[in-house]
């Protein structure tokens, strides 16, 4: 029985690494603020959402296998609700009644197993009453899989049966194992055997037997005796409280893949919730391989701005089909950092099933997505900045592959203009190439005018609007990359010097 | 007769142990090798004998000679499996010593005089298919047919076969009720844990945890199972009136010039199991000339093996290097840029030097080597805590020791020695010890950044790493004799991360 909510074909792994860049992602991206909002507080559900977000797909067909689901979970958010209940409760009865799980000595991890798996039975109960009441409700095809196999597998007949084999397991008719004489003469492949149904029958025994049976007693005073038996009656006990307490275990990683895999789509209600409350929709993407190239979208917010100033905020559109390399300049607190911020959640939100925070929204999957953002300098770091900038670079070129998504912001530039944009040119070139797409938000105009002067067809150019008041929209526009980043009227606004808005020499 | 070592044509030169790595060895990187070579034969205790250089020419063809036999891969796999089988002999032999129960002992002791016999039978029979031509092999096998023909062994080995088989073939029950324990003879009680297993097969979700108790094995029997094994003994009587003969026939088989063999042959055995992999992936190894008096040595398509064994591993290329000297040269003088191989090269020249003294096959093509006495390595010590003084001074001190034991028959590598200084200071101090080396009349690769040293006499050869002359980003990995030349470099941060152009594409491979 198999849950599979996460992939068609199986269980999310949770073992699996994140992305060697996680911390570089959690950081530039401010993810902590989306998934604190998916989790609400519960430390389990971040962790999964965290896991989930950060080990995204690029393969359309689990991802639409996904937001199927989440579609599902969005029309039926209590009964999903309900059947993730049955989990916590699993664990929570657990945690409750066996402390150190099963016992040290077969005997002990057999009993505790048959207790635990009573437990576990009605538990599996209540999954499948759910099952038959609500499964008509769910339309794709992940629950319409998870619920036929729950009424299937666990039919009236398969539970009684389970009832009875816990009851046979206490052995009150004594035990009977098999050996034979391993290395040493010592006894070894010790089986436990179900009597045949001719014994205890004395005297059919006494007709048929052809072996005779030697029997010793132990003395009640032999204490050294007693244990030295129950050593091989938990030798033979061993195979059966393994198999046992193993099944047990599957029913356990069972319900806690169920968990998992729910609590991925409990966090997306989370979110949905939230985001709804300040009045923002979602959209699904609509998905593309990524060996093309698309980009356009329209009302893209950054969801953690959203929700970390808990109102609505500017929302951005762009046409970048058939796009390589977007370059973003402009005025200062122009809102460049958000977009890009904007870009690089949405990318990850798509990648792993969910909605997007936008009107509408199309994107090539990528390969990798990585962040290379201006950071501060490190008191205590041995190498400069650029060193330090550059070594950060190294580390992303040793993980890109063709069609990862890099976003830049304002890289290279502890250095001159003019060795800063070299070194950026010869890198994104090099990027583009080799097939990975770029946005480069950036003060290094002989940067951007290079690419812009040599026309390529693969790069659009936006720029932060900036109206002639010096006032910024907070929209992206397309236009020419331009001179100066307006840090003078960022220094005027911040000093409130009244001769603001006045183009001036860019800063050194 | 008798037999002496395979790995010591004198019979003195075994008793010689050095069971501690020399300073060189992790220096050199051949303690990763040679931790390599033996990982999984810890029972046979080889490092010892990968420290121990040899210092007289027949010492080194002896143990070629061994090699060159063993070169054959279905010999080779027999002696493994000889020397496996003797470790768990050995194994069980230990064991009896401390047991109580006469059956217990018994057991045992047929196991491992089953082992035993099997090993020298399977090893005398494969010997003797096996076209040999070295001494030690061909000493070993006359005195292996021997004994096996011997009918001491004739014995032992066709009775522990038959009361083997016997005793494998007792199937029993044991029944406990209550206070009583029975014990009878197996009738074909069906299997209870797999029923178990059946009803709940349809929930399995991968692997969960094992919960068979490991038990405690082989230490000891105690008394209950004591008596089911007499019980047992009693069901089956004959069965166990012949093991009783068999070990009062038998009590000590164990051949010791046999058993010392399937130690030491090992050494080889590791060896030439490590390089396999490596000539898999085409790279070469020869059996190097080596001479205690010439100083004339080269090699050709040599290579580090340690980082030979890391890039076959990633699948990668390696890079091999050739190096010679003639008339009155004895020092390698590398310099070049970064990252392009240099200390690579000081680190081979090293290891094939030591691999030479041990008598085994070196990677390239075609080598000359030195016997040396040993090796001196100097090679930069991580320490940033010390004030560049320190460092300095301690880097003099390390030197001083090495030259002071140094002899003309010594190796001496020193990699980017004086780095912690001013450029004047380290040119001075540089050819101070350089000339005492050129006195001292030994070998000795010297990496570094002072271009000076290079031309400082007609006992050094530079050595220089090379670029690719377009692109002088691209490395070649090549050390070629040729005059020293610094190297500028545009873009040179850049290119230090090998993030120019031409480094990033070569990185995101399309």
């Amino acid at each position: 029985m198999k849950v599979f909510l996460l992939h068609r074909d199986r269980d999310f792994d949770m073992q699996r690494p994140l992305p060697a860049h996680e911390p570089e992602l959690m950081q530039d991206l401010e993810l902590g603020v989306m998934l604190g909002a998916m989790a609400r507080g519960d430390r389990f559900l971040f962790e999964v959402a965290r896991r989930v977000v950060l080990c995204g797909e690029n393969d359309l067909d689990t991802l639409r296998y996904r937001q199927a689901i989440l579609q599902d979970c969005l029309n039926n958010p209590a009964v999903v609700r309900e059947i993730y209940q049955i989990t916590i409760d699993s664990i929570e009865n657990k945690r409750r009644q066996w402390l150190g799980m099963f016992g040290r000595e077969p005997a002990a991890i057999l009993s505790g197993a048959v207790k635990l798996m009573q437990m576990f039975l009605e538990l599996l109960r209540g999954l499948r009453a759910i099952a038959d009441q609500h499964a008509d409700g769910f339309e794709s095809k992940g629950f319409a899989r998870f619920f036929a196999a729950v009424k299937t597998e666990l039919d009236d007949e398969y539970l009684a049966a389970v009832e009875h084999h816990l009851q046979e397991l206490g052995f009150r008719r004594g035990i009977l194992l098999s050996a034979e004489l391993g290395p040493g003469n010592e006894g070894a492949g010790y089986v436990l055997r179900r009597p045949n149904a001719h014994q205890g029958n004395r005297l059919t025994r006494a007709l048929t037997q052809r072996s005779p049976v030697y029997t010793f007693h132990i003395h009640p005073r032999d204490e050294y005796g007693a244990r030295a038996v129950s050593d091989l009656k938990e030798r033979g006990m061993n195979l059966v409280a393994n198999a046992l307490a193993q099944s047990a275990d599957h029913i356990d990683s069972f319900f806690e893949v169920l968990r998992i895999e729910l609590a991925f789509y409990i966090a997306c209600l989370n979110l949905h919730a939230q985001l709804g409350e300040i009045g923002h929709g979602v959209c699904f993407p609509t998905l593309v391989a990524p060996d093309e190239r698309r980009h356009s979208f329209a009302g893209l917010y950054d969801v953690c701005l959203a929700l970390t100033m808990n109102r609505q905020v500017v929302g951005n559109a762009v046409m970048a089909d058939k796009v390589d390399l977007v370059t973003i300049t402009g005025a200062n607190q122009g809102g460049k950092s958000t977009f890009l911020r904007s870009i690089g959640l949405a990318q990850l939100m798509m990648q792993c099933g969910m909605f997007v925070p936008a009107d509408s929204f199309c994107a090539n999957l990528c390969a990798g997505l990585f962040t290379h953002f201006k950071r501060k300098e490190d008191a205590a770091m041995k190498s400069g900045k650029l060193d330090e900038e550059l070594s950060r670079m190294s580390v992303i070129v040793d993980r890109l592959t063709p069609n990862a998504l890099v976003l830049f912001n304002e890289s290279f530039a502890a250095t001159n203009e003019r060795e800063g944009s070299e070194i950026a040119r010869q890198i994104v070139s090099a990027l583009v190439e080799r097939r990975v797409k770029v946005f480069f938000v950036t003060h290094l105009y002989a940067l951007a005018r290079g690419f812009y002067d040599t026309g390529r067809a693969d790069t659009i150019f936006l720029v932060a609007e900036r109206r002639a008041d010096g006032e910024r929209t907070f929209k992206m526009v397309e236009g020419e990359p331009t001179q100066t980043s307006y840090g003078k009227d960022l220094y005027h606004s911040v000093f409130g010097d009244p001769e603001s808005g006045g183009l001036g020499e860019a800063p050194g | 007769m008798t037999f002496h070592s395979i790995l010591f044509a004198k019979a003195e030169d075994g008793r010689q142990k050095t069971p501690a790595a020399p300073a060189f060895v992790a220096d050199l990187n051949l303690d990763q090798v040679i931790t390599a070579i033996t990982a999984g034969r810890q029972a046979y205790d080889l490092k010892p004998f990968f420290y121990t250089l040899l210092h007289d020419v027949d010492s080194v063809h002896y143990r070629h000679e061994i090699m060159r036999d063993l070169e054959n891969e279905s010999l080779l796999e027999s002696i493994k499996s000889f020397s496996q089988k003797m470790v768990v002999v050995r194994r069980y032999l230990a064991l009896i010593g401390k047991l109580e129960f006469k059956y217990h002992k018994e057991g045992w002791m047929l196991e491992a005089a089953a082992h035993y016999c099997e090993a020298v039978t399977g090893l005398t029979r494969d010997l003797g298919h096996a076209d040999l031509s070295s001494r030690g092999l061909l000493e070993f096998r006359a005195y292996l047919t021997k004994y096996t023909r011997s009918h001491g062994f004739e014995s032992l080995a066709t009775e522990a076969q038959k009361s083997k088989a016997e005793l494998a073939s007792i199937r029993y029950c044991v029944i406990f009720k209550g206070s009583a324990v029975s014990v009878r003879k197996y009738e074909a009680e069906t299997d209870y844990s797999a029923e178990v297993e059946k009803i709940f097969e349809r929930f399995e979700q991968g692997a969960v945890e094992d919960h068979r108790v490991k038990l405690t094995i082989a230490s000891g029997m105690n008394h209950v199972e004591a008596q089911i094994l007499d019980f047992i003994a009693r069901l089956y009587p004959n069965v166990f009136a012949g093991l009783d003969r068999f070990c009062a026939r038998h009590s000590d088989f164990v051949d010791d010039p046999i058993s010392a063999f399937s130690r030491e042959i090992q050494f080889y055995v590791a060896y030439l199991e490590y390089i396999a992999k490596l000539k898999q992936a085409s790279l070469a190894f020869c059996y190097p000339q080596v001479s205690d008096t010439d100083k004339h040595v080269c090699a050709y398509g040599a290579f580090d093996l340690a980082l030979a064994a890391k890039r076959v591993a990633e699948k990668a290329a390696i890079v091999c290097n050739d190096f010679y000297l003639q008339g009155p040269e004895r020092v390698f003088v590398v310099s070049g840029p970064n990252q392009g191989g240099k200390t690579t090269f000081a680190r081979m020249f090293g290891q094939l030097h030591t691999l030479a003294s041990l008598g085994c096959p070196v990677p390239g093509t075609e080598a000359q080597l030195f016997l040396c006495d040993t090796i001196f390595t100097h090679f930069e010590e991580e320490e940033d805590i010390q004030n560049l003084h320190g460092k300095l001074q301690d880097d003099l001190i390390r030197i001083h020791a090495i030259l002071d034991k140094a002899t003309p028959h010594s190796s001496i590598i020193m990699n980017e020695i004086f780095t912690s200084t001013t450029l004047a200071d380290a040119v001075f101090l540089s050819e101070e010890i350089m000339e005492r080396i050129i006195q001292l009349d030994a070998l000795c690769v010297c990496v570094t950044f002072i271009d000076e040293l290079a031309s400082l006499s007609a006992s050094t050869v530079s050595m220089v790493s090379t670029v690719v002359p377009e692109d002088p980003a691209v490395r070649t990995y090549k050390i070629v004799r040729k005059p020293a030349d610094g190297l500028a470099y545009a873009l040179s941060i850049a290119e230090k991360h090998r993030l120019t152009y031409g480094w990033v594409k070569e990185r995101v491979k399309p």
